[in-house]
């Protein structure tokens, strides 16, 4: 069947009533926690995914798909409306978006965002649903070996091309492939690094990471920090609605946009930010008032926006279709595959052909919900926003200790007559961890990527080992392989020399942490 | 290698020194733990203690490239953290774990907020737990019984049946 008769089939499973539904709670609960200041889009599907465990398969990656798309949307309107200090360089959005805000013209602010996501949203997830097959019929002839250059280049982009060191960004990565290498060894049974403690055997649960490093390390970071400033949100004065002036000036970036963000995000070549970022850029170069940047200018907002919206669902391309994650929300959306036994990649697109394309499809349909919802709603969104900061960090840490006891909350341990939860005591270390982390300037996105992406490439390459009987000139026997390779080498030589070169600081605004 | 925001000081960076010590001792903690492993000879070649012995060499790198980093200043500035706060989100987290089987969600979870909000300096205490306790009792009967998700209930929670 063609990819038209394909979707159209996903389409009538999504709009089915109770999908309908489930989409529709995704996208709201979705916008309200990435509305909250201090919550990106990994930490958004790390604290939902408790939400969607009791649906079944379809209903909640239906969920999820709206949660994913709803955290990015609400994201932006924090930008928008609070300039978050220390974020502000990964979020472009906020250096127009805020600006724009402070002269009364939040309301057009929001409305471009708004529509630039909606249009970048569809034509990115459009684009998807015809890229896909194409990669998936690419991705059959990969064997162990492919894969495993596939993933060293994943690790490669996602530690060390961007960000301000490489040293601290393959740390990072090289901590999450520790932690993946602890518990049973799923190809011979024997186990790694547990210590004798039962509760390791399973391993690491990458959502238990996630939320202890996002929100736990985060929360500890705000906390500790002197200068606490009181971050002032924008009223949203006067109309909502754009000027025609306003249409007039945003349609071409949101267009740009999506053709920067959707190539960006379905390569494995770092997330939603570097899109912005990208496309900032050249929304700057290609104005004809290059002076009102840095003043509101609102295609610094259209172009950014679309972009990042269309590089979110461009990083579905390689999840779903080789089972890569290249962004920490990816890697969070892999776990969420994982709990049902479902591994994405090839074999997913012809084993569960009807699943895939009801997600491409619900993708579609939250991305119309959102732009129904979200203008209406503003007022409610501000209204989060305004939550003082004692409140949203003790209900932010009251969720991420309700979803970690909810996906495993057996109190296993034992001091004397009291027992705990083990999963508990690990996202407290974890979370400590994630307060160093930020402390010493390391990326937090690797470390994710690196615990779930590691096992997957550790099999790959015993695979191709075996395969070849140990003879380790197999990993470099195909062309495929050999081109991986190379542009892994020019991923961590280029930006070797554009820091020599002094550039490093352009690097470390490309970092991705949130996502 | 490393750039961006240099540290003003040229002077070697202590606590970065300790994070490349650390990174080398488990390294070695990796290396000991695997060499520990007994293998049957078939899985000897290409079996399960290849990976770790990789990540442990990656990683005995990586520390003498943070040290050359934290001799060099490449680490960035850090602000002057204040660790009272720190101390009462940790402490809320482990009065949680501690609390959790025997007092219930909602009371466990309910001083972990409030022990967050003090972080935050919204308090005092015998204000901020019973709002927590009420706050997280309504998240416990919205996921526990709404979502079935099984979360432990003290007796609290048992007075709804």
């Amino acid at each position: 069947m063609d990819t038209f008769g394909l979707l159209a089939q996903g389409m009538v499973a999504a709009l089915q009533w109770q999908n309908l539904i489930y989409a529709l709670i995704g996208v709201t609960l979705g916008t309200a926690v990435g509305v909250l200041p201090g919550i990106g889009p990994a930490l958004t599907v790390a604290l939902l995914l408790p939400v969607t465990y009791r649906l079944d398969a379809a209903g909640s990656l239906i969920m999820f798909a709206g949660i994913y798309y709803g955290g990015m949307y609400g994201g932006s309107t924090t930008s928008i409306l609070l300039n978050t200090p220390g974020e502000s360089a990964s979020i472009v959005t906020a250096l127009e978006g805020n600006k724009m805000a402070r002269k009364g013209r939040g309301g057009p602010a929001l409305a471009t965002a708004a529509i630039g996501s909606f249009v970048a949203g569809l034509i990115a997830t459009l684009a998807l649903a015809f890229v896909a097959p194409w990669v998936v019929k690419f991705a059959l002839a990969f064997g162990p070996a492919e894969y495993f250059a596939l993933m060293v280049l994943a690790f490669i982009t996602v530690s060390a091309a961007f960000g301000d060191s490489a040293v601290r960004g393959l740390t990072a990565l090289f901590i999450g492939l520790g932690l993946g290498i602890i518990g049973i060894d799923q190809q011979t049974g024997q186990s790694r690094l547990a210590f004798g403690v039962l509760d390791l055997l399973d391993g690491i649960e990458v959502t238990t990471l996630a939320v202890a490093l996002f929100a736990i390390g985060e929360t500890l970071k705000i906390a500790a920090d002197r200068n606490q400033v009181k971050e002032e949100v924008m009223a949203v004065k006067g109309s909502v609605w754009m000027t025609k002036e306003d249409w007039k000036r945003s349609w071409i970036p949101w267009l740009r946009g999506t053709a920067i963000g959707f190539p960006i995000g379905a390569m494995p070549a770092g997330g939603a930010d570097v899109s912005s970022f990208l496309s900032y850029s050249a929304e700057k170069s290609f104005a004809k008032h290059p002076e009102e940047f840095g003043h509101g200018a609102i295609e610094g907002v259209a172009g950014p926006e679309a972009a990042n919206n269309a590089s979110a669902a461009g990083t579905l391309v390689p999840l779903l279709t080789l089972g890569l994650p290249t962004t920490a929300t990816a890697a969070i959306m892999l776990a969420g595959f994982q709990q049902f036994g479902l591994q994405p990649g090839p074999l997913l697109f012809a084993n569960n052909a009807n699943l895939v394309w009801a997600l491409i499809a619900s993708l579609l349909v939250a991305n119309f919900m959102l732009i129904v919802l979200n203008l209406p709603l503003i007022g409610l969104w501000v209204k989060l926003l305004t939550i003082p900061k004692p409140w949203l960090y003790g209900g932010i840490l009251v969720f991420a200790t309700l979803g970690t006891l909810g996906a495993n909350g057996a109190m296993s341990g034992h001091i004397g007559p009291i027992s705990f939860s083990f999963e508990l005591v690990l996202l407290l270390a974890f979370g400590v961890l994630g307060y160093l982390l930020r402390r010493f300037g390391y990326p937090i996105a690797p470390v994710v990527v690196g615990l779930i992406l590691g096992p997957m490439a550790e099999q790959q390459l015993r695979r191709a080992l075996a395969i070849s009987q140990g003879d380790v000139t197999i990993l470099f026997h195909s062309p495929i392989a050999i081109t991986l390779y190379v542009v892994t080498a020019i991923a961590v030589l280029l930006p070797l020399f554009m820091r020599l070169r002094g550039k490093g600081q352009v690097l470390g605004q490309l970092a991705s942490d949130e996502d | 290698m490393s750039s961006g925001a240099p540290n003003l000081s040229r002077r070697p960076d202590g606590a970065a020194l300790v994070i490349a010590v650390i990174l080398a001792g488990i390294a070695a903690i990796i290396i000991w733990q695997t060499s520990q492993m007994r293998l049957p000879p078939i899985q000897a070649r290409v079996g399960p203690t290849v990976f770790p012995y990789a990540i442990a060499g990656g990683m005995l790198l990586l520390s003498v490239g943070t040290a050359v980093s934290a001799m060099r200043g490449g680490f960035p500035a850090r602000d002057n953290d204040n660790y009272v706060p720190i101390a009462w989100i940790i402490g809320g987290l482990v009065a949680q774990i501690l609390l959790l089987s025997t007092a219930g969600f909602s009371i466990a979870t309910g001083i972990l907020f409030a022990f967050t909000a003090k972080a935050f300096g919204r308090g005092p205490l015998w204000q901020t737990i019973p709002i927590g306790v009420v706050f997280a009792f309504i998240v416990w009967f919205a996921f526990a019984k709404g979502l079935q998700l099984s979360l432990p209930a003290g007796f609290l929670e048992r007075l709804i049946p």
